[in-house]
């Protein structure tokens, strides 16, 4: 998840080393790659012919498309390097970020939520909120979003570019440009049933790629046992594969967080702030054919997400045993060792054989990609129909066709690149920009959480209460980062303990700006008049009438399935413990 | 109007995994054959690039084929 690449994926990556020089084998790999990509965009776009076919994929996605791209959108190539330093930094903690912080969250969008974001027939979060709230808290989060999504596109696009050029000696701006034209042809063509289609592509190839570092790491360490065996003889002081144990204390983990930090601020507000509340992955779930598909794709991305700690977490743990000695990156630029931020790379170049190292590179390309398509088909549909749409209606008093609005995607789309191109190069020129840009983002997320989760869940709150809510959770927010910024001493309030390390202020900054959040929504929607419940038919649990599962058989009730899922995921907490 | 049925997603993936299994089994067969070194590759000995290359190519054969478009009236 995003909330971590400030600390683990900085601007200097790899700046030590480089790949063995690619074959003709590898090179093929990743040229068929790039064919296919363009291909598949080129043949969907004459399915694209509504502004539902070109934003909502025509609404036709089986469960496990749409699970998968779900998925995949989230799954970028900086979470995969980010999260395997991650693990050498922290070892098997990291793996927090994958159960904990995401399976409860994405269960209780598909249960909880999913009903409401279907049925609404909402096009977007921001359309969500328009229906429940009104225009204003709309506004507030669609510009937000949209503005946050394209910079964060465009950040990402830099750190892609600058890992394909130290490790594979391409120029920035080739990588940039080839990268970033190709998201937008087949974005324009096919939209976001290309995107989607390109996402469940792009997963398989992450699987497939990633997958040889784990398996062949653990043929050389003996398998799981013998991986322990060797990180506790390499490090006899550290705690490196314990999942809760040390988690007691600020001090007892080397992360410097505490249980209550995983759980309430982690586990709960931020995980179900991006998993339950961010427009680009909840997106794919819209594209379902009918609402058991919408319940059942974040089920099975759930299955899928438990899972990928074994290419991402596994190759830092692998790095634990088989390399000890990487460094910070500080300590790597002041003495030109190698960091453990260039762990995965390390990992490639050390199983990787020739076509394998072309596999594994079109991996770190394909997760780039479908991160970014993700980014640009949310921006696409948030600009069209929650920012541009309502200012015209507005000023023009009438409404445009689909026809228009289809265009305005496409052009949305484009512009959309050309703005993250521009700021991946502005990032190269400013490197600070991309640690604000990412504190950015997650100012918007928990507050964002607090206002869907009341008004759907509550039909008390009003829409004063809503926007008032969203304000002040994302200023008080920003406050607390500013806070942090000018008197780091703070931490210890906002984190409530004097061992807190940075990891701790983004956790419980989402905590404290979520409760405030809810405390003004509630205070303010007490003060107003609500709607009637007539008018949240559709919105609101207690307003609606959900469709019944009663006449399925069980084993096809999405919540058979979400209770499957969460027993295994308690299963893999106790047998990590 | 009646609009064209579309290819299913997982032809798609079948069709490059099985291009990619022949392209690495391929080339991984010709290093077993003809030995090079690959500096720092570890494990080399056991050709996992051959088997990797297989395991792609049977699950590409077998969305490639289960998926396969179909003729319609």
């Amino acid at each position: 998840m995003l909330f971590c690449f400030a600390e683990t994926v900085p601007l200097v990556l790899f700046g030590s080393m480089a790949l063995p020089s690619l074959g003709w084998s590898d090179s093929l790999i990743i040229g068929l790659y790039f064919l296919f990509v363009l291909g598949i965009g080129y043949y969907l776009s004459k399915f694209t012919k509504t502004g539902e076919d070109f934003f909502l994929a025509g609404r036709k996605m089986t469960a496990w498309v749409a699970g998968l791209a779900f998925l995949s959108a989230n799954l970028g190539s900086l979470e995969l390097m980010g999260w395997a330093a991650s693990a050498y930094e922290y070892g098997i903690l990291a793996t927090q970020w994958y159960w904990v912080g995401a399976i409860p969250a994405m269960l209780f969008l598909a249960i909880v939520m999913m009903p409401f974001y279907y049925i609404s027939k909402t096009h977007s979060v921001p359309g969500y909120l328009k229906l429940r709230y009104g225009e204003s808290t709309s506004m507030l989060s669609a510009v937000s979003f949209a503005f946050m999504t394209v910079l964060m596109s465009g950040v990402n696009m830099f750190a892609m570019a600058l890992v394909m050029k130290v490790i594979l000696g391409w120029s920035i701006d080739f990588s940039i440009w080839v990268s970033s034209i190709t998201v937008m042809i087949y974005v324009v063509l096919g939209g976001l049933l290309s995107a989607i289609f390109n996402e469940v592509l792009q997963f398989m190839l992450i699987w497939l790629g990633a997958l040889v570092i784990p398996v062949l790491g653990l043929v050389e360490t003996g398998g799981w046992t013998g991986l322990v065996a060797r990180i506790h003889q390499n490090f006899p002081a550290g705690n490196y594969t314990h999942l809760w144990s040390t988690l007691g204390s600020f001090q007892a983990n080397p992360m410097g967080i505490n249980w209550i930090g995983i759980i309430f601020a982690q586990g709960f507000v931020l995980s179900f702030g991006y998993w339950a509340t961010d427009f680009l992955v909840v997106q794919r779930l819209l594209s379902a054919k009918d609402l058991r598909s919408a319940k059942m794709a974040p089920i099975i991305g759930a299955s899928f997400k438990m899972f990928i700690p074994f290419i991402v977490i596994l190759p830092g743990l692998i790095g634990l045993a088989v390399m000890p000695g990487l460094v910070g990156q500080a300590q790597a630029n002041a003495t030109g060792a190698y960091s453990y931020n260039e762990v995965l790379p390390l990992m490639l170049a050390r199983y990787a054989g020739p076509g394998l190292l072309g596999l594994g590179v079109t991996a770190l390309i394909a997760g780039f990609m479908s991160g970014m398509a993700g980014n640009v088909t949310a921006f696409s549909t948030v600009w069209t129909y929650d920012i541009y749409r309502p200012i015209h209606v507005r000023l023009a008093k009438k409404e445009r066709s689909d026809e228009y609005y289809l265009k305005m995607g496409r052009w949305s789309t484009i512009i959309g690149v050309f703005i993250s191109i521009g700021t991946a190069y502005l990032v190269m020129q400013f490197a600070s920009i991309m640690d604000y840009v990412q504190a950015l983002f997650s100012f918007f997320i928990a507050p964002l959480f607090g206002t869907v989760i009341l008004g759907m869940l509550w039909k008390r709150t009003t829409a004063a209460g809503g926007f008032w809510g969203l304000l002040a959770g994302t200023v008080s927010s920003i406050g607390m980062y500013v806070w942090t910024k000018i008197d780091p001493a703070s931490l210890r309030i906002i984190a409530l303990s004097k061992y807190a390390k940075p990891m701790a202020d983004d956790m419980y900054r989402g905590l404290w700006c979520w409760i405030i959040t809810v405390i003004v929504t509630i205070v303010v929607s007490y003060m107003t008049e609500p709607k009637t419940e007539a008018e949240l038919n559709g919105l609101v649990r207690g307003c609606t009438v959900l469709p019944s599962e009663g006449d399925l058989p069980v084993w096809k009730r999405p919540i058979f399935w979400a209770v499957i899922v969460f027993i295994v995921l308690v299963a893999l907490n106790i047998a990590f413990w | 109007m009646d609009r064209t049925e579309r290819i299913s997603v997982w032809f798609f993936i079948g069709l490059l995994l099985l291009m990619y299994g022949i392209i690495i089994a391929a080339q991984n067969v010709y290093d077993a054959v003809h030995p090079v070194s690959h500096t720092g590759v570890v494990l080399g000995y056991l050709h996992f690039g051959i088997w990797w290359g297989i395991l792609l190519i049977v699950i590409g054969s077998v969305y490639s084929v289960i998926f396969r478009p179909h003729k319609t009236s």
